[in-house]
């Protein structure tokens, strides 16, 4: 495959440590062909609440957040840049001190009792997401010494065939972190700008919050327009 | 036509539960996937399985999802509409919530149709997995299909083990065994499309 073709990491990166006991060592076989038949199970309107794409509000203790609003919206599309309709985004980040509220997160930063951090929605007819949150802060990790993760909003996509599953993590421009952290290097060099999300100013809601885009572009082996 | 570079993947890390898996580890926050794929009494199957890493230790923070058809070869092409309704089809498990690192889904077995041996689709994600990992589990109880299936027969004879389900039956219950292993003498074929 062509270099500048494959955006993708690879199994095994050293300097992410855990790739090294948890990457397969044997090639990977091709099933290309194989998963022709198998569509992915949509989901339905009525699995969404209203409140699970504000990430300022589903905490539910009527409380704002601490940190700084800000305004995630974009479009999930296939290689052809066409929309990808209904696909299921979950996602989930720190707060804006740079704390998961997961149970075994060691980090002293304080956790927020009006953030929860975990939000999903589905995309419209024209591939459109949108979400409201607050900046996620940065986080030290125990990868190497004082080894710190950039902010980053992780995002979890099912679109319509097996391979329109992914999980990947979004940035934020001009991160300073980005050239010390192994899992946004890991990314070949000219694939990184795709995981940094644009700064829109034409999109922020004035008086209230920044905004971001952050487009998604998965595998489209089905349908192609040649077929 | 041009095509637009893929976004490229990321790890899931290790704090994914309380968004994707909120229900299981016990997170004020709902699950519309779980590790129940049927509510339906019948042909119920059990699937358990740990992942193991390359210094042969279970891991503890991997999330499994399962993607498959129903007893009658078809996918669900029926938006899921309710959490559990009816047979989604689709399943996931976090590793941490069970003392011993184990997944273990409730499900049926699919049935397929011309010649494909009966197959559940695999996709697992961890912390220290750049990329989601596509397997697939097929039952030992299915020899002929197994034998006769194309895709299996792309993988080299002696790796082939690690991709069959071992059944076991105790007092009416099926249970399918599938364990993971990184790597090592075991190690589990893992596909690309």
């Amino acid at each position: 495959m062509d270099d500048l073709i494959n955006t993708q990491p690879p199994h095994l990166y050293p300097d992410y440590k855990s790739t090294i006991l948890r990457s397969p060592t044997k090639p990977l076989i091709l099933a290309k062909g194989f998963n022709k038949d198998l569509s992915m199970p949509v989901f339905g309107e009525s699995c969404i609440s209203e409140m699970d794409n504000d990430l300022t509000k589903n905490a539910s203790t009527g409380g704002q957040p601490i940190g700084e609003r800000i305004k995630v919206a974009g479009k999930v599309m296939d290689q052809y840049g066409r929309p990808i309709p209904n696909a299921l985004i979950e996602i989930w980040q720190a707060n804006s001190a740079g704390r998961y509220i997961h149970k075994l997160e060691i980090h002293d930063a304080p956790l927020d009792p009006n953030f929860l951090g975990a939000g999903r929605m589905l995309t419209d007819k024209e591939g459109r997401y949108q979400f409201y949150s607050i900046k996620p802060g940065a986080y030290p990790w125990g990868n190497h010494y004082n080894a710190w993760r950039p902010n980053h909003i992780h995002f979890s996509i099912i679109g319509h065939q097996l391979d329109q599953r992914l999980v990947t993590q979004m940035y934020f421009p001009g991160d300073p972190l980005f050239e010390y952290d192994p899992i946004f290097q890991a990314v070949p060099k000219h694939a990184r700008y795709l995981l940094i999300a644009k700064f829109r100013m034409d999109w922020t809601d004035p008086e209230f919050a920044l905004a971001y885009e952050f487009n998604i572009v998965l595998n489209g082996s089905k349908q192609t327009p040649f077929e | 036509m041009e095509q637009l570079k893929t976004t490229p993947s990321q790890t899931v890390g290790p704090f994914f539960a309380y968004s994707l898996t909120a229900e299981q580890y016990g997170y004020a926050y709902n699950s519309i996937i779980n590790n129940v794929l049927t509510v339906d009494g019948r042909d119920k199957i059990h699937i358990k399985g740990q992942v193991f890493d390359g210094a042969g230790m279970v891991i503890p923070d991997a999330m499994i999802e399962l993607y498959q058809a129903d007893v009658s070869g078809k996918y669900r092409d029926m938006p899921i509409n309710e959490k559990n309704d009816g047979f989604t089809g689709i399943g996931r498990m976090g590793t941490g919530t069970q003392a011993d690192g184990r997944f273990v889904f409730t499900t049926v077995k699919p049935m397929l149709a011309d010649g494909l041996a009966p197959h559940i689709h695999v996709i697992l994600f961890m912390r220290g997995s750049l990329l989601g990992l596509h397997t697939r589990i097929y039952f030992s109880d299915e020899e002929v299909a197994n034998q006769n299936d194309e895709l299996l027969n792309a993988v080299p004879a002696e790796r082939r083990p690690s991709l069959i389900a071992q059944k076991k039956e105790t007092d009416g219950t099926i249970t399918y065994l599938f364990n993971i292993y990184m790597q090592g003498a075991n190690e589990t074929v893992f596909f690309e499309s």
